[in-house]
């Protein structure tokens, strides 16, 4: 990239690898396919026909721009730093999943892939995937834990209706990380035909770059409107992190910008003494997934369940640029706790009347503490990455509420 | 001459045999294997996230961690295999986490202490090689990759460029267990490979049977036979061994005399 040498928007290096994380780990199998769609993928970005394609189907298909919007009555009830949103909730399928689907579905097809494969935790990565394949009339398949299946009954069901099939993995514990690790074992053996669609800025090189590439069009976005409608960048950006993929779209374009702080929030689940899903708050360097990164795992590297109330955030890991951005000190991360998330949930639906996803309640929960500790003339701008209507069933229970 | 070398310098094809430490009384079913004529033994190292195996290998990694299997317990087992058996060389087979987790120096002294002859690592590619390959390099101990049907001709001297031992030529773009590859393209695969390096070729992935596996050893210098014989393990428990050894045994009699039959 065209970058200072003192940038933190140059990596990763050739090699994948940001700093001593990311990086291609993955069985001599897949190796040429992992070459192939590096090459693939420089090709297309050096195409002003690619991205003029991908900047279409994100405006008139998926509703980009989002807005930019600005939560005064929020403000008010935390009585310290103006907070506003980047409404990508209301992108089509509901969440930012979907921008990075669209730009890995256009390189599948510029590829000559004629199958799709995608693992999905929660379900909005698979739903997001099952809708870019029923856009582009290409099969989809979905590998999703059958613990998951179970709970998450109405993403299965909208899947299906996309035209996905969706395989319950019962190998392992049945989540996330095991969905991951089906779709690794169908992809092997099906290299020649079939694209496998990472709905996370995680997994092999170059994945981590890919997704986040496709996921900058929320601080691109976002650092236009702000300049636009305030004349000033933000004082601190707020995201929450499973894997990392909303966090790092609304980052990366603001890293050169000294004077903007970050802070990424992970979910503390139960807390960090207990069960969580903080990666960095709560894990150490390994190797997953294909990639090196921040791991839950015990002294002999076998890898520990997330758990979280968001299901989204439910996993072991983190994107490698994450664990990279932590070593160097440019983004604080945080972790916030189901409590927590739950509280803000709350807040968020009575204060603005917009009903957030669990992920970006993790998000708003660390809002809620730092407005309050900053000026009334700072700006936060946080990513509000996705709707809470999946969610509804999971917050009644949580809150002794009979549906 | 190392104890891998002499192994595939035995004037006929070797039999290469893993099982994953920890998943019934490994002891027992380790010498089983070498009883039953056993050339190379690959040790499996439990892993709770095995992304290249199929269903019999990723059960016998849980059953193994589900009885509290540690990185200690899996070297304590290699350390005492070596002591029974001084001459049969022993591979170790695994993913990177484990290997690596208190890092790289650690795990190749250890092994090289334990008598292990060799690593595969199934999440290693060379292009990460600095992350295991030369720690394992310092100690003397034999780093075995991985060659599969989409390593193309082009990408293979990336592969064979620091291999030692042998090369682990995967018969087929899949996962360990499941399908089985038309023995026309092995041949084709190992003489390319063959091409390409002095190595021994041992030819795994699928092989299951006394006739699939004599069939591979007319064109290659091993045979490796993995899930056949986890599968014992998860059906027999403690009773395993008898079985190991009675499956070894006609594998070793298959792969043994393979070119003899060419000859008569």
């Amino acid at each position: 990239m065209e970058s200072t040498p003192n940038s933190f928007r140059n990596m990763p290096d050739e090699r994948g690898h940001f700093g001593d994380y990311g990086g291609r780990y993955v069985a001599e199998t897949l190796m040429p396919l992992i070459l192939e769609l590096e090459t693939a993928y420089r090709a297309a970005q050096a195409d002003p026909a690619f991205d003029a394609q991908f900047q279409d189907l994100l405006e008139h298909y998926v509703g980009r721009p989002s807005p930019l919007y600005f939560a005064e009555r929020l403000t008010e009830a935390l009585g310290g730093a103006q907070v506003w949103f980047k409404r990508d909730e209301l992108n089509h399928t509901g969440a930012h999943k979907i921008n990075n689907c669209i730009g890995q579905i256009l390189l599948a097809i510029r590829m000559g892939k004629k199958k799709i494969i995608a693992e999905t935790g929660a379900g909005q990565h698979g739903v997001a995937t099952a809708t870019v394949c029923a856009r582009f009339g290409l099969p989809c398949t979905i590998f999703m834990g059958a613990t998951d299946v179970s709970r998450q009954q109405p993403n299965v069901f909208r899947m299906k209706l996309l035209g996905a099939e969706v395989i319950p993995v019962t190998s392992g514990a049945a989540t996330l990380k095991d969905a991951m690790n089906e779709a690794l074992r169908h992809w092997v053996a099906n290299v020649e035909d079939t694209f496998y669609i990472i709905g996370t800025a995680a997994g092999p090189h170059p994945y981590p770059e890919m997704v986040r590439n496709f996921q900058s069009v929320i601080g691109k976005e976002a650092r236009e409107q702000m300049v636009s409608r305030t004349g000033r960048l933000p004082d601190l950006l707020v995201a929450a992190i499973g894997g990392g993929s909303n966090a790092i779209g609304l980052f990366h374009p603001f890293l050169d910008d000294a004077d903007v702080k970050m802070l990424g929030v992970e979910a503390a689940g139960h807390g960090l003494d207990k069960e969580h899903a903080a990666s960095l708050a709560g894990g150490s360097p390994g190797v997953l997934h294909g990639n090196k990164t921040y791991l839950l795992q015990d002294a002999d590297g076998q890898i520990t369940e997330a758990h979280s109330i968001s299901a989204g955030l439910d996993y072991p890991g983190i994107g490698p640029e994450h664990a990279w951005l932590k070593e160097t000190g440019r983004v604080e991360y945080t972790s916030i706790t189901d409590d927590e998330a739950l509280d803000a949930f709350q807040l968020l639906c009575r204060t603005e009347g917009i009903i957030p996803a669990l992920e970006p309640s993790h998000a708003i929960a660390a809002v809620a503490k730092r407005a309050k500790e900053m000026d009334r003339d700072a700006i936060i701008l946080a990513n509000l990455c996705g709707r809470g209507d999946k969610d509804i069933f999971t917050v009644a229970e949580a809150l002794g509420v009979e549906m | 001459m190392t104890r891998l070398a002499s192994a595939f310098a035995k004037g006929r094809p070797a039999l290469v045999c893993f099982i994953t430490a920890g998943d019934g009384d490994t002891a027992s079913n380790l010498d089983a294997l070498v009883d039953g004529g056993a050339d190379v033994i690959e040790l499996g190292m439990p892993f709770t996230d095995p992304m290249a195996d199929g269903p019999a290998i990723q059960a016998a990694n849980l059953r193994s961690l589900g009885v509290g299997s540690t990185t200690r317990d899996v070297l304590l087992i290699a350390n005492e295999f070596r002591e029974r058996h001084p001459d049969v060389p022993l591979v170790l087979m695994g993913y990177a986490n484990p290997m690596i987790r208190r890092g790289p120096e650690w795990f190749a002294a250890e092994a090289a202490a334990c008598g292990v002859d060799g690593v595969i690592c199934v999440d290693i590619p060379p292009e990460e090689d600095d992350a295991l390959g030369p720690a394992l390099r310092a100690k003397g101990i034999d780093l075995i990759r991985l060659a599969t049907p989409t390593t193309d001709t082009a990408r293979l001297p990336t592969v064979l460029d620091g291999s030692s031992g042998f090369v682990y030529y995967v018969s087929v773009a899949g996962i360990t267990g499941l399908q089985q590859a038309a023995t026309a393209s092995i041949e084709d695969a190992v003489a390319r490979l063959k091409a390409a390096t002095d190595l021994p070729i041992a030819v795994g992935f699928g092989v299951r049977t006394p006739e699939q596996a004599g069939a591979i050893a007319r064109v290659a210098d091993g045979v490796v036979v993995g899930s056949a014989l986890v599968e014992l393990c998860e059906k027999h428990g403690t009773a395993a061994p008898e079985h190991i050894r009675a499956l070894t045994a006609s594998l070793a009699e298959a792969v043994h005399t393979a070119r003899k039959e060419i000859a008569a």
